[in-house]
């Protein structure tokens, strides 16, 4: 305890330096005035006296320093010293400061930012019990390697298996809600009894759904999100047990979800309902809606429930061969399932920063070399008046403190900054899908990140100057008249090689940028089949009360009546699903006329208004589309797409063959009457699947996307086809209403692709601009350094043309070693990074070409602005220098 | 003044508590001399080595100072010895008779 009482004194005393100084001088005094008396009395002179009085003391100054270095911390004084000093230095020299904290901070932002994102999405465990032994379960067939599971298949799952502790599934529906602003549809998720108790997650208030409540036999009940509970009943705790109706259906609210629940597969819905399996889907074992969730059992590896689910699948089939033929198992972590798609992306964006903050560093390194070099005589003076290897090492690593320091502090807000950037490239309708739209902040953990990287940046920043001036020698040398040239080759070759570092760094973010550019390109620019400008688009959603398909048929000619008739529109459609969103919604079908052997032949199955293809533009192939008149009284008629044609009748003519359902039942026939160029179904970087366009008067639905084409702005006509929507009947729903080309952009590949492009972008650019910079200082330097060569070369007659020349070579060699190096490793990164490029390979050459290009016209600049410097050198002036 | 020995290590703040104790509150210089007068002039004490130790003794809190007035009127700093340092210095002293003790032992023993 003694001990820390008097350290902490001596550590106050760091700052009490004065006033303790000024009592102990006083202390001194009658000390020595006590002696000198007493000298006197014994009867000495009075010098001499004194003198005694001081050679007894040991000497004033002496015992003045041993005191005050009891006084206070010595090492703490010195750094102390060592940071006023820093920070003197730093501001007398703004331009080096500034620009350093800026490289350092960009460099740092964009890794914070970044990482913010990577530990929200890859890292964070989910916010269930034991996440880690969850489990994705579902089935797989050859064309979908991730399918959906039915309800039926489910069930025998869920009682054959001997791995899961338990299994649960989840699905989505759109309900109808009435809200004081009118009928809207709302998607929400539709979930097995066990499906919350299997994620482990308790209700925040109410209970959880109880075994059996999933049975059509059980009373509707649903349980809020969080989010729904805040939104539709402002958090009130009263609304257990109050009712709501969805689609005509009265639900009793049963429990209320924790705000740390989320559940991003299916969009975060405002509240989950039980499935009470009915109606054409969920009892037929051939149709897939619904994905599995399962627990694993203590012991049981992912393997292990991934074999058994294949062994049970393959009974299926056997036992059900019409409707489970090449219907397999998969079972896959659900963390993979959850972020495998995005994991390439964002690791791209990891690695962007990464190197952006590594030029940063390096820029920064050989920015304090050259002020380094700058200040070797001050450095070998303090060496020659006894500062220790390890004081003036301390004194770089001080300097690299404050830079640092301020770097990160900046870098902070920077990164604050680009994650409202990033988040800003979340579309509204794709946020509840991601798995970090919950927390995306600058939290502890990526500050203690961010402290990391300081850390890192400031052992490469003392690292460079305290390597320089290691030796002693070196020390003499500095002190010396006439060095220059030896160490400053020494130096020149140092920073030279960092300036290679920075530009190859710089040529493979560069290609990197390319790269993913020309994947977005080439992504925004794929063949969709039709013609996304001026269309308006929204999803429709009839009221139950429009029970039969002839009412349904009757209401949604209306519609489209009633929209086509507004001014501008040129022509209205409608589809089941709209284009660009996904390959799905299969069915099987059956060619009359051929041998069958139970094969299942999946296509893609969309319901579309005899106008919808003409309305897209689509390009009629062969035949022709169908009319507003073939409805269920007329024969059912199907057009095809170009896909389904190959693949199905390559050579011969498909118009007038027949197809049906596996069984051929006589009311599946349906005769083929025309060929459709391929519209894009599937996402943009997504395969195109054989397609089958029914009439949508054949076979109406509840729920579809209409849309129409328009001559004027798409954006304005969004809302008056809503009012045109509301006047045919008030009880419609209407939702995501969006131009098709938002639709486009929006979508998950486009986001990703567009995301990855403009980040690498800007830090490509970032790291041509330091590359550039720190060519700059290079050359600028050097040429400072042969001033006096080059004035003795002028002297001598050398041309402009040579003097150029000298200086460009050196920094053309250095451009073309950094270009060479940069282009292997950009091919390098382009594979590695393969996962994310699309239509593009990663030696593509035209890139490379234009990346070197770039990057040696850039090169050329920097090194220009010194060389012209160095020839119009005034000779006789250069001569003298120095 | 002939042969004088030097302080060892750490038996200047045992000194320094001791005088105190004995003589109540001193000044530095006064210390100085005391020690010295004890120590019946054998002991040759660099007075500028005092005062760091004076200060250590105070961080640690076994003496206390304020400023008062010298016998022969002049302004001077006054250490005064504090409860803690009354038992450090019964410790202290403890310890070293016992050092001394053993070491007065062994030397007994060799000249047996």
């Amino acid at each position: 305890m003694k001990w820390l009482r008097a350290w902490m004194l001596r550590l106050s005393g760091v700052f009490s330096k004065r006033r303790r100084e000024r009592e102990f001088a006083a202390e001194l005094e009658s000390h020595l005035e006590m002696h000198i008396d007493d000298n006197l009395r014994a009867g000495m002179p009075l010098a001499e006296a004194r003198r005694q009085a001081i050679l007894s003391l040991g000497g004033v100054e002496q015992t003045k320093q041993s005191y005050r270095e009891r006084g206070t911390m010595p090492s703490i004084e010195g750094i102390l010293q060592d940071l006023r000093f820093a920070g003197r230095q730093l501001i007398k020299n703004p331009g080096f400061c500034c620009t350093t904290i800026f490289v350092m901070a960009l460099g740092m932002g964009a890794c914070v930012a970044v990482f913010a994102f990577v530990d929200a999405t890859l890292i964070k465990p989910l916010p269930y019990w034991q996440p880690n032994r969850l489990v994705n379960v579902t089935e797989r067939v050859a064309m979908i390697p991730r399918a959906n599971l039915s309800y039926p298949d489910y069930l025998d799952w869920k009682s054959r298996n001997h791995v899961l502790s338990s299994l649960a599934v989840w699905g989505q529906q759109g309900y109808l809600l009435s809200t004081p602003s009118g009928v809207q549809e709302v998607t929400g998720g539709r979930v097995s009894d066990g499906f919350f108790a299997t994620l482990g997650v308790a209700p925040l208030m109410g209970r959880d759904f109880y075994k059996g409540e999933d049975l059509p036999s059980a009373p509707h009940t649903v349980i809020l999100s969080y989010a729904g509970w805040q939104k539709w009943f402002g958090g009130r705790p009263q609304v257990i047990g109050q009712e709501v109706t969805l689609s005509g259906d009265a639900y009793t609210i049963v429990g209320v979800l924790p705000q740390s629940f989320q559940f991003a597969r299916a969009g975060n819905p405002p509240f989950w309902t039980t499935l009470h399996a009915k109606g054409q889907c969920d009892l037929r074992r051939g149709c897939h809606d619904l994905i599995g969730v399962g627990r694993l059992r203590d012991g049981v590896s992912v393997q292990n429930a991934d074999a058994e689910m294949k062994a049970i699948a393959a009974q299926l089939e056997q036992q059900y061969p019409d409707s489970n033929r090449g219907q397999g198992a998969i079972v896959e972590p659900l963390r993979e399932v959850l972020i495998g798609e995005i994991r390439p992306m964002v690791l791209v964006l990891l690695a962007g920063a990464g190197l952006l903050l590594l030029i940063g560093c390096v820029n920064g390194s050989s920015l304090l070399l050259v002020r380094s070099e700058s200040r070797r005589r001050e450095i070998a003076v303090r060496g020659a008046l006894g500062a220790s290897q390890a004081r003036l090492v301390r004194q770089f690593v001080t300097e690299g403190l404050v830079l640092v320091v301020a770097g990160a502090a900046v870098g902070l807000v920077c990164a604050h900054v680009l994650l409202r950037v990033l988040l800003g490239f979340i579309s509204k309708e794709m946020l509840p899908y991601t798995p970090y739209s919950g927390g995306l902040s600058i939290d502890p953990r990526a500050l203690v990140f961010a402290g990391a990287l300081s850390l890192f940046c400031l052992t490469i920043f003392s690292l460079a100057p305290a390597l320089r001036f290691r030796n002693s020698t070196d020390l003499r040398e500095g002190l010396a008249q006439d060095t220059r040239t030896a160490t400053g080759r020494v130096w020149r070759r140092f920073a030279s090689n960092l300036v290679v570092v920075e530009l190859t760094l710089a040529v493979v973010l560069l290609a990197a940028a390319g790269l993913l550019g020309k994947s977005l390109y080439r992504l925004l620019h794929v063949d969709i089949g039709f013609l996304p400008d001026h269309m308006a688009t929204m999803q429709v959603t009839l009221p139950s009360n429009y029970a039969t398909d002839t009412e349904k048929v009757a209401l949604t000619r209306q519609i489209v009546t009633r929209v086509t008739s507004l001014p501008g529109v040129k022509s209205a459609g409608l589809t089941t699903r709209i284009p660009v969103s996904f390959n799905g919604d299969t069915t099987w079908i059956r060619f009359v006329g051929r041998p069958y052997h139970g094969e299942h032949n999946e296509v893609n199955e969309r319901q579309v208004s005899s106008d919808f293809l003409k309305t897209l533009h689509a390009r009629l192939l062969r035949g022709r589309y169908f009319t507003d008149a073939e409805d269920a009284s007329k024969p059912r008629v199907v057009i095809i797409n170009e896909t389904l044609a190959r693949k199905y009748f390559p050579d011969e003519d498909p118009i007038g063959k027949v197809i049906g359902d596996n069984d051929l039942s006589s009311k599946s026939l349906e005769q083929i009457i025309g060929v459709v160029a391929d519209v894009r179904e599937g996402l943009l970087d997504d395969d195109i699947w054989p397609a089958i366009y029914e009439p949508f008067n054949q076979g109406p639905d509840d729920s579809f996307t209409l849309l129409a084409r328009t001559g004027q702005s798409e954006e304005s006509l969004l809302p008056a086809m809503v009012d045109a929507i509301h006047q045919v009947d008030r009880g419609i729903a209407v939702s995501d209403e969006q131009t098709m080309q938002q639709r486009i952009d929006n979508s998950l590949s486009a986001y990703m692709h567009r995301t990855a492009a403009w980040l690498i972008g800007g830090f490509a650019l970032l790291a041509l601009v330091l590359g550039a910079v720190g060519l700059y200082g290079v050359i600028s330097y050097s040429v400072s350094q042969r001033t006096r060569e080059i004035g003795v070369r002028m002297a001598l007659g050398a041309q402009r043309r040579e003097l150029y020349q000298l200086v460009m070579t050196e920094a053309g060699r250095l451009t073309a070693i950094g270009i060479v190096a940069g282009l292997i490793g950009a091919v390098v990164a382009g594979l590695l990074m393969r996962a994310v490029l699309f239509g593009v390979p990663a030696w593509d050459v035209s890139t490379l070409l234009t990346v070197a290009a770039v990057l040696a016209a850039s090169a050329l600049l920097a090194s220009y602005l010194p060389a012209r410097r160095a020839v119009s050198v005034n000779p006789v002036e250069a001569l003298r220098a120095e | 003044m002939g042969d004088k020995t030097d302080v060892w290590q750490g038996t200047l703040a045992l000194m320094v508590l001791k005088t105190l104790q004995t003589m109540g509150p001193l000044h530095g210089y006064g210390i100085a001399r005391r020690i010295e007068q004890t120590s019946g002039n054998l002991l040759s004490l660099n007075y500028g080595t005092l005062y760091p130790a004076l200060l250590k003794l105070e961080q640690e809190g076994s003496i206390a100072s304020a400023w008062g007035v010298s016998d022969n009127h002049r302004k001077a700093k006054f250490y005064r010895l504090t409860r803690a340092g009354r038992k450090q210095l019964e410790k202290e002293a403890r310890d070293w008779e016992q050092a001394a003790a053993i070491v007065a032992r062994f030397l007994a023993e060799q000249q047996a």
